[in-house]
């Protein structure tokens, strides 16, 4: 990894992880999974002292985050989830990974077996862009978040901000908040709309429970 | 073997002045797992660095079957410099401008600490295999009894390599309450049968040298120099790696051109593992190799928590960063991840590292950049939490 220290890049983080950063409470327990080299952890750690910890697949991403004095392993969303204890996080943050996971149903029971609460972002192939490089050019879309080849890409389960909320219908998973996101922050315009969102966000960013509301 | 490569030496080093060391257990004697009770009996270590005021900067560094508490500098026997020598000092990994750093030889080794070699006060004559057989389990509470007597209630950090890992693990387990950080490296929550396998080899080879006398050697002015050297090459190669045998020798021969078409050491590699042997026994006790290599065997920490590793840890509060080496056969990050699956079975707090290195085992020895980065960016984080100023 050749970026500058973590420590000394400027706060601003990717616009989808500020939105996630701004969900998290002070203080908590989280479990960030496919933390690449540990962005969000660093600013969870040091502007809302939470007790962080980090799982990453690329060796470079975990030596990076350590190197920083975060604490993250090297594994595997599809397989590691499974040694957690039960509620043993407050939140569990799964960013922009989802789509890479060969069992994203089971990675979301699993997020929400081990956290309170789980804050999931994804690319909503239901953008206004990739359904418009479908239909102009018959080619496999590519956006900013999903840039590559179809016969490189490690995102083998994308799917839309719709499909994504039907899943968590279908396994009786509570949506406490749902953003629709594009590179400059949040859709604005017709927001809640379910049509309007699945068509103008560049990804979506849930965050879910299975407790009962509180509110 | 080349008798004159291996010729016993006519003198035994090992009896140089191990200072400091301390007597522990004379009041209360230590209950080791064997069910013997040990007492009194010597700890000697080394310290590097100060204590700050408030006793928490203390890291205890726990050494591998062979080594010994000299970290740093030049060891008082070989003259040659400790064997951590890029990973202890002003401005490395373990800082002694910020750590105050303590290694004591294990219980059972030959370096000023009670073994084998030393008198049984029972019947004045050198212990030999009437030395009880002594596990991780008893030199991490050797380890806890030096502490005492030091009055540092709660390290800052553990760390070992191979068998230091092995206590770094027995330390986190035991003790969870005087351990803050603990970096278990190239190691393993229990010995492998392939690892038990190789360490009988060695015992064999040293129990086979008509002057081990059945363990009696020092009574008849003997040592078995043949059989520990050949345990000592047999477990070298374990420490290496084919790659890495490959690139320092290839099948190059030692001075040489052509095959001698006999048993000399024709090839590099023969001459190399022949060196190490021959220097290794003198400053080693044979016995003590039986003792320590039978206390690695021994280990295995789920067995002691009802097979289960994760009870071994059970809502430990210590911050772990366990850190194998891809090219390491002998300790491999198999055994690594079964350690952190059992942690985070208690989402006990852990980063774990695989580093690249093609240098088999003795990684952990060497100068491996991406290893001390590590390791300098785990002890930073853990320093600020412990609260730990900057030096």
């Amino acid at each position: 990894m050749n970026g500058p220290p973590l420590a000394d890049r400027p706060d601003a983080i990717r616009v989808d992880l500020q939105l996630i950063a701004g969900l998290i409470e002070p203080g908590s327990r989280v479990l960030d999974v496919g933390c690449g080299d540990g962005a969000l952890l660093h600013y969870l750690v040091n502007h809302k002292n939470v007790d962080g910890r980090g799982i990453e697949l690329s060796q470079e991403g975990v030596n990076a985050g350590v190197r920083n004095g975060l604490s993250v392993i090297q594994g595997d969303a599809d397989t590691d989830l499974a040694d957690f204890p039960e509620n043993a996080f407050d939140y569990v943050v799964l960013s922009q990974t989802l789509q890479a996971t060969r069992d994203p149903r089971q990675v979301l029971e699993q997020l929400l077996r081990i956290g309170r609460r789980a804050i999931v972002s994804f690319p909503n192939f239901g953008y206004w862009r990739c359904r418009l490089q479908l239909l102009i050019r018959g080619s496999m879309p590519r956006t900013q978040l999903i840039n590559y080849d179809w016969y490189e890409t490690p995102n083998i389960h994308l799917c839309t901000i719709n499909d994504f909320t039907q899943l968590c219908d279908d396994l009786g998973i509570t949506i406490e908040r749902r953003f629709a996101v594009n590179h400059e922050g949040m859709v604005g315009g017709l927001r809640g709309l379910d049509w309007f969102e699945n068509m103008f966000g560049e990804q979506g960013v849930f965050m879910l429970t299975r407790e009962e509301s509180t509110d | 073997m080349n008798q004159a490569e291996l010729k016993q030496p006519p003198l035994r080093r090992l009896d140089v002045d191990h200072r400091p060391s301390v007597v522990l257990g004379a009041d209360e004697p230590l209950r080791l797992a064997c069910g013997v009770s040990l007492g009194p009996f010597s700890v000697a270590y080394q310290t590097y660095g100060s204590l700050n005021a408030d006793r928490s900067n203390a890291i205890l560094v726990c050494h591998a079957l062979t080594g010994d508490q000299y970290v740093t500098g030049a060891h008082p026997m070989t003259g040659r410099e400790g064997w951590w020598p890029r990973m202890v000092g002003p401005g490395m990994p373990l800082d002694t401008d910020r750590y105050y750093i303590i290694c004591s030889n294990v219980l059972g080794g030959c370096m000023g600490s009670t073994g084998p070699r030393d008198i049984d006060p029972a019947s004045g004559r050198p212990y030999g295999l009437g030395f009880p057989v002594i596990t991780i389990g008893d030199m991490v509470k050797a380890q806890a009894m030096l502490l005492d007597h030091l009055g540092i209630d709660q390290l800052f950090c553990v760390i070992g390599g191979s068998m230091g890992g092995m206590q770094t693990l027995e330390w986190a387990s035991r003790f969870p309450e005087r351990v803050f950080s603990a970096v278990p490296i190239a190691t393993a929550a229990r010995h492998s049968p392939q690892n038990i396998a190789f360490h009988e080899v060695g015992r064999q080879a040293i129990m086979a040298d008509p002057d081990w006398h059945g363990g009696d050697y020092l009574i008849h002015g003997t040592h078995p120099a043949r059989g520990l050297a050949v345990a000592r090459m047999a477990a070298h190669v374990t420490y290496l790696s084919e790659g890495a045998l490959h690139q320092k020798f290839g099948r190059h021969l030692q001075d040489r051109k052509v095959f001698t078409y006999g048993f000399d050491a024709d090839f590099q590699v023969e001459s190399y593992l022949r060196h190490r042997g021959s220097t290794f026994v003198d400053r080693f006790d044979a016995n003590s190799y039986l003792y320590i290599t039978r206390a690695m065997d021994y280990f295995d920490l789920a067995a002691e928590h009802g097979g289960q590793l994760a009870k071994a840890f059970h809502d430990t509060p210590v911050r772990f960063c366990v850190i194998s080496f891809d090219s390491d056969w002998l300790f491999p990050t198999s055994e690594s991840r079964a350690v952190v699956h059992a942690l985070n079975a208690n989402a006990a707090n852990v980063s774990f590292v695989e580093i690249e290195s093609d240098k088999g085992h003795d990684s952990f020895l060497l100068d491996v950049p991406e290893f001390f980065a590590i390791l300098t960016g785990f002890l930073n984080g853990a320093a600020q939490h412990r609260g730990l100023t900057q030096a």
